[in-house]
């Protein structure tokens, strides 16, 4: 217990318009310091997992621990501190820069004004922001956004990293600077959970992964393992042969 | 604290940004009080500066019909130009058409025949009732009417104000031909101009005398009630920047991020509040600044500040927490930012014109009077009003502040549900 990064127990949800994915008697359980990818189709529940294990909608049964800490119980929101998270969308403000938009981000994560500089200035220099860390955001490129959004995400070195496909339309060069970003705040204690469409970056990042179709996890493991038990030589091999190869949307 | 205080930098920074929500928020009000307080300060000064352009067509001969244009001049209101006393009713139209002029009368043929007839008569029956022989005729005397065309674009009040004006110059030919008549009857020569003079000139004048809480007997001008009530509508009408600042913040993914993050979403609407809070005073302080010192310098009466500073501190912050409050109820409620604005400026327009800030609310049909206490702008008015043109202080404005925090707090809570009900709070 004390080993899982994220524990989720028995969830059950469905949308009230009962329309799209629900999930009946999930179970999942990510351990510390995983690089941990959920793969599946579109509507298959990624997002509404991510948005589960996130707090930004409640489950009508079972439960979600973060570290022990269960999430969803509006009122608490000390959890929160534990993890940071990266959505698909740009989740800042495009008319302020990437310094202006840590510094609020930094203040809502709960960290002081001399802590969110020290952090700004570290991320910025990281991720490569540091020249225009004083222009409007709005200005930038995708990659660049993509950038500002994971810095937001990481600003108060969470102890869990939810990230939703956080390389989705950049190019080689930034996806590669992310990558190797994500992979050493991980080899620095970061668990992340990540998804993706990007199979041959997941591949090189994962090393455990879920694959989730129509609300249930059908298969769940070491990467390597799962590619020798089904005999896939690649991720996205083990994807088509658990998920099978008809259009979702 | 120090949440709310970036909170707060990051809605001010934001703000700053955004050109066309402070043109919106501060030059056009800006432009708006300027052009209705001249419009209106225009039409405060029909009598003496601008006068409205009549034109006169005299199909008499006599010496009557040009007492009553000279009448008619003398009352001050109108710019008289003659036209040919052979202009047919078409040609006049015609001109009018042309927008000659706004108006035009006609003085009928036998005017002076006619009233001359009608003086005789009548001093021939004051002479009867006095016991002595007077010439009656006695039949009654019917005078034809002035004719009055009108371009359709003058409103009934003025048309009221002119009828007026026409009737006391016809008033007073009437009169002074009667008052002649009845003279010669008596005394068989004429009465001595300087005799007549006495007797209709020595109106008696009107001594007006506002009444206001303070005893102060300052006229009221054009300023001192379009600023107040224009300052109350650009400050309501910073639902187009906040409304669709909080839809805006709502559809997009920072919204998401801030659900996330172990702060309440309060902060992000306490510091809203604050920050356009600040907003609606510089509003106010911008277009009373306006009022004071640029007013005079293009020839409009200056604003008086009321004597209680206090007192116009405390309703302006609270005219600006509730114009606050109903932007950000707007955005809560609203789906797409031109829900907000379209809905939220419409509205405003709506709230004004029932509050009295477009037509005032004494002139209203009874129905609307009622209605007006609905809207948080007629309480705001009222407050300003009392401030500005009654010389009052705070204890008198309570009244006028308690239902106006009443409805800011029901407009607070109806946000706050809108918020529990998207799980936002």
């Amino acid at each position: 217990m004390a080993n899982l990064a994220v524990e989720i127990n028995n969830l059950a949800f469905s949308y009230t318009e009962n329309t799209g994915v629900h999930f009946a008697g999930l179970n999942l359980q990510v351990p510390k310091g995983e690089r941990f990818g959920l793969f599946g189709p579109n509507g298959a529940g990624k997002t509404t997992l991510m948005s589960l294990m996130t707090g930004l909608i409640s489950a009508q049964s079972g439960s979600i621990k973060l570290l022990g800490q269960p999430i969803g119980i509006k009122k608490d929101k000390e959890v929160n501190k534990l993890f940071g998270f990266v959505p698909q969308d740009f989740s800042f403000y495009q008319e302020l820069s990437p310094a202006e938009n840590l510094e609020f981000f930094g203040a809502w994560a709960g960290l002081s004004k001399k802590q969110t500089n020290q952090r700004t200035t570290e991320l910025l220099e990281v991720l490569g922001l540091q020249d225009v860390r004083n222009q409007p955001v709005e200005k930038f490129s995708g990659g660049m956004k993509r950038r500002v959004n994971l810095a937001i995400g990481v600003i108060h070195n969470p102890a869990i990293l939810i990230l939703d496909e956080p390389t989705v339309g950049v190019d080689v060069q930034t996806r590669h600077a992310i990558i190797d970003y994500l992979r050493k705040i991980n080899n620095a204690g970061t668990t992340l959970v990540y998804t993706s469409h990007q199979l041959g970056e997941a591949e090189d990042l994962c090393n455990e992964v879920a694959l989730i179709d129509d609300g249930q996890i059908i298969a769940q493991g070491q990467l390597e393992s799962l590619m020798e038990k089904y005999g896939q030589p690649t991720l996205e091999g083990l994807f088509l042969n658990l998920t099978g190869k008809q259009y979702r949307d | 604290m120090y949440k709310l205080k970036a909170t707060i930098i990051k809605d001010i920074r934001i703000l700053l940004r955004d050109k066309v929500g402070i043109a919106l928020m501060f030059v056009m009000p800006i432009i708006l009080v300027v052009i209705v307080t001249s419009i209106q300060n225009s039409t405060f000064q029909l009598v003496n500066k601008n006068r409205i352009a009549m034109m006169v067509c005299n199909r008499d001969t006599g010496k009557l019909s040009t007492q009553l244009i000279e009448s008619i001049d003398k009352i001050g209101m109108f710019k008289i130009a003659n036209i040919p006393k052979s202009e047919t009713e078409e040609a006049i139209k015609q001109r009018m058409r042309g927008k000659d002029a706004l108006l035009a009368i006609v003085i009928p043929a036998d005017y002076t025949q006619k009233i001359t007839a009608k003086a005789k008569n009548v001093s021939g029956k004051a002479l009867n009732s006095f016991g002595l022989n007077g010439d009656t005729v006695n039949k009654k005397i019917s005078v034809n009417p002035l004719t009055m065309y009108f371009q359709p674009v003058l409103q009934q009040s003025y048309r009221f104000s002119i009828n007026g004006a026409l009737r006391s110059a016809l008033q007073i030919v009437e009169s002074r031909e009667t008052l002649r008549q009845l003279y010669f009857a008596i005394n068989e020569k004429p009465l001595p101009e300087a005799l007549e003079k006495d007797l209709l000139n020595n109106q008696t004048t009107i001594n007006e005398v506002p009444v206001s809480i303070s005893g102060g007997t300052i006229m009221p001008n054009a300023s001192q009630h379009n600023v107040p009530a224009w300052t109350i509508f650009a400050m309501f009408f910073i639902i187009i920047s906040l409304g669709g600042s909080v839809v805006r913040e709502k559809l997009s993914g920072s919204f998401i991020r801030l659900k996330t993050l172990p702060t309440d979403f309060m902060v992000a609407l306490i510091s809203k509040q604050i920050t356009y809070l600040g907003v609606t005073l510089l509003q106010a302080a911008v277009i009373f600044s306006m009022g004071i010192w640029l007013f005079p310098l293009i020839g409009l009466p200056a604003l008086n500040l009321p004597s209680d500073y206090l007192a116009l501190l405390v309703v302006t912050l609270i005219c600006g927490w509730c114009a606050v409050s109903y932007a950000i109820c707007m955005g809560v409620y609203a789906h797409t930012q031109e829900q907000a604005n379209g809905f939220g400026a419409v509205s405003i327009v709506i709230l004004a014109a029932i509050g009295g800030l477009l037509v005032p609310s004494f002139a209203m049909p009874d129905g609307f009077k009622t209605a007006a206490v609905i809207s948080p702008l007629h309480w705001s008015i009222e407050a300003y009003y009392r401030l500005f043109l009654d010389g009052g202080k705070l204890k008198d404005v309570i009244p006028n502040l308690l239902p106006l925090l009443g409805i800011t707090m029901l407009i607070q809570l109806v946000a706050y549900i809108g918020l529990k009900k998207k799980n936002l709070v």
